[in-house]
């Protein structure tokens, strides 16, 4: 409950900060547009010498694409501008004003930041899930629906864990802002389902950089196609990757030792 | 004059390498975004390939891995980032720096270009002979368009370069570039043939790329060494590159002249 009260503070105080700047929104708005426009256009392309990619037909693919762009605002939101400003306050020393804080430490470094404007992400998202579901005459069923939350919430949890175990190097190689540029080139790649690629680079999006968990089991739940066992696989990697990354930043704050102390 | 200009040149590519060699990690860092999207999309391409068959427009499985391979390498000859940077220089005042030095900044560039191009060159290469050993490209030009590929890099640089730093001028009339630099990218995936040869695009758009600097930037080359263009395709391809070097060159001076004037320091 204390994570969500926080959360909920937290992004009451982002909100505050962000609604001063209301041309953002636009600007947001604009950027989602390209974004997508740019997915689309590379699924048109591709389905204009095809009918199937591997298996996933053109709509299928929109909704991969859908839960592509959910699943970059929801870390967008709060995950990802969280860790930047982690990274930046371990390289400062600021660090020192939020571990003298009575709540934890680690959960305060993750929400510390939220990003309002990126919830428009979070709602085109489902937006386009839900067009190209309609237009496969599709309706997707209560076993579905379900599946995709489970995954969905996984995948966030793994992707989550990822961020804050790349975050916590900063507390031994300082000057780390190009990492998350690691993150980035990989992001990429997973707008495509990782069934795609060989081998090797399956196993590098799914078990060196976990995009493939974010976005290719979300998307195959709610077009069901995911076999029980990989849900079940998700929840588990989840739940291991949540301990290990607590584990890491409980070792990590150890080695910080702050700026003006 | 030209010796003066060597000696500036060989002493600020021994400094701009000196730099580049402190962000090592850095360095190839930014390799994994360009040799991973490539071949993102020649999986894509060779997944549609599979599914009819074998072939894809006058693509097969071989052609399509030399195609994305050759693009990689073309693709990391000629790529800038200038644009991401102007905003940052004009914003916090480090222009001051640049326009007291008696040079065009866009020397600088240049070489900060090469330098970092020959030092990742280190890594990049070892890892395109490692994707063609796994993605088995056929790549069999003929000699003529192996000779002529190697200016139609360089034009295809110049070409890019000029372009991108005219565009990275815009900051200095605009305080956030961010949203133009995106659509500008989404306009070079599309229209340099990085997301798809350009014959499989529609025809409206293959003509757009045509008339383009974008054709001409990095398609060009690439598939000159695939051996896909006659003699006659291959003097028009120079002579567009000749004409946008020309006139991307006269609009990046045009455009220099004003911002440099607008521009008013910050922190003097």
């Amino acid at each position: 409950m204390n994570i969500l009260r926080l959360l909920a503070i937290f992004f009451r105080l982002g909100a505050m900060n962000d609604l001063q700047y209301r041309a953002n929104f636009w600007i947001q708005l604009v950027r989602t547009a390209m974004d997508l426009g740019f997915a689309l256009f590379a699924v048109y392309i591709v389905f204009a010498q095809t009918d199937h990619l591997n298996g996933w037909t053109s709509p299928e693919l929109v909704v991969l694409m859908g839960v592509w762009t959910l699943m970059g605002g929801l870390l967008g939101v709060v995950v990802q501008p969280s860790m930047e400003k982690l990274i930046e306050d371990v390289r400062q020393g600021t660090l020192d004003f939020t571990l003298t804080k009575p709540e934890d430490a680690q959960l305060l470094v993750s929400v510390s930041q939220v990003r309002v404007w990126r919830l428009v992400d979070v709602l085109v998202g489902p937006l386009v899930m839900g067009a190209a579901l309609a237009y496969m005459g599709k309706v997707a069923g209560l076993r579905e629906v379900a599946a995709f939350v489970v995954a969905l919430v996984a995948g966030s949890a793994i992707l989550y864990s990822f961020w804050l175990m790349l975050s916590t190097v900063a507390f031994w190689f300082v000057r780390i802002e190009n990492i998350l540029m690691i993150f980035h080139s990989m992001y990429d790649a997973a707008r495509w389902p990782v069934t795609i690629y060989p081998g090797w680079l399956q196993a590098l999006l799914t078990f060196v950089v976990p995009v493939a968990f974010a976005v290719t089991v979300p998307a195959e739940a709610l077009v069901g196609r995911l076999s029980p066992a990989w849900l079940v696989g998700t929840v588990v990697l989840a739940g291991v990757l949540l301990l290990v990354s607590r584990l890491f930043w409980n070792i990590g704050v150890r080695h910080y030792s702050g700026a003006s102390a | 004059m030209i010796g003066g200009f060597g000696d500036i040149y060989r002493t600020l590519f021994g400094l701009e390498l000196a730099v580049m060699f402190q962000y090592r990690a850095a360095v190839i860092i930014w390799l994994l975004g360009l040799v991973l999207q490539p071949i993102v999309y020649m999986v894509v391409w060779l997944r549609v390939a599979e599914s009819k068959g074998g072939r894809v427009g006058d693509f097969d499985a071989g052609t399509i891995a030399a195609y994305f391979l050759v693009m990689m390498l073309v693709n990391h000859a000629t790529f800038t980032w200038h644009m991401f940077e102007m905003g940052w220089r004009v914003r916090s005042g480090f222009f001051n720096a640049i326009l007291v030095q008696p040079l065009h900044p866009w020397h600088r560039d240049v070489l900060q270009n090469v330098a970092y191009k020959v030092l990742a060159l280190g890594v990049m290469l070892p890892v395109a002979l490692l994707l063609a050993w796994y993605f088995k490209p056929t790549l069999d030009p003929p000699l003529w368009a192996a000779v002529a590929f190697v200016p139609a890099v360089l034009l295809a640089f110049l070409t890019r370069f000029f372009l991108e730093w005219t565009l990275a001028l815009l900051a200095f009339w605009i305080t956030d570039t961010s949203g133009l630099n995106n659509l500008y990218m989404a306009f070079v995936l599309i229209f340099t043939g990085r997301l798809a040869p350009l014959s499989l695009l529609p025809q409206g758009l293959q003509s757009f790329a045509a008339w383009s600097p974008f054709q001409w930037m990095v398609a060009f080359p690439v598939e000159l060494l695939l051996g896909r263009l006659t003699p006659a395709q291959t003097a028009h391809g120079f002579a567009m590159q000749a004409l946008w070097i020309l006139l991307g060159f006269g609009v990046m001076q045009l455009a220099w002249g004003r911002a440099s004037k607008r521009y008013s320091a910050v922190g003097a």
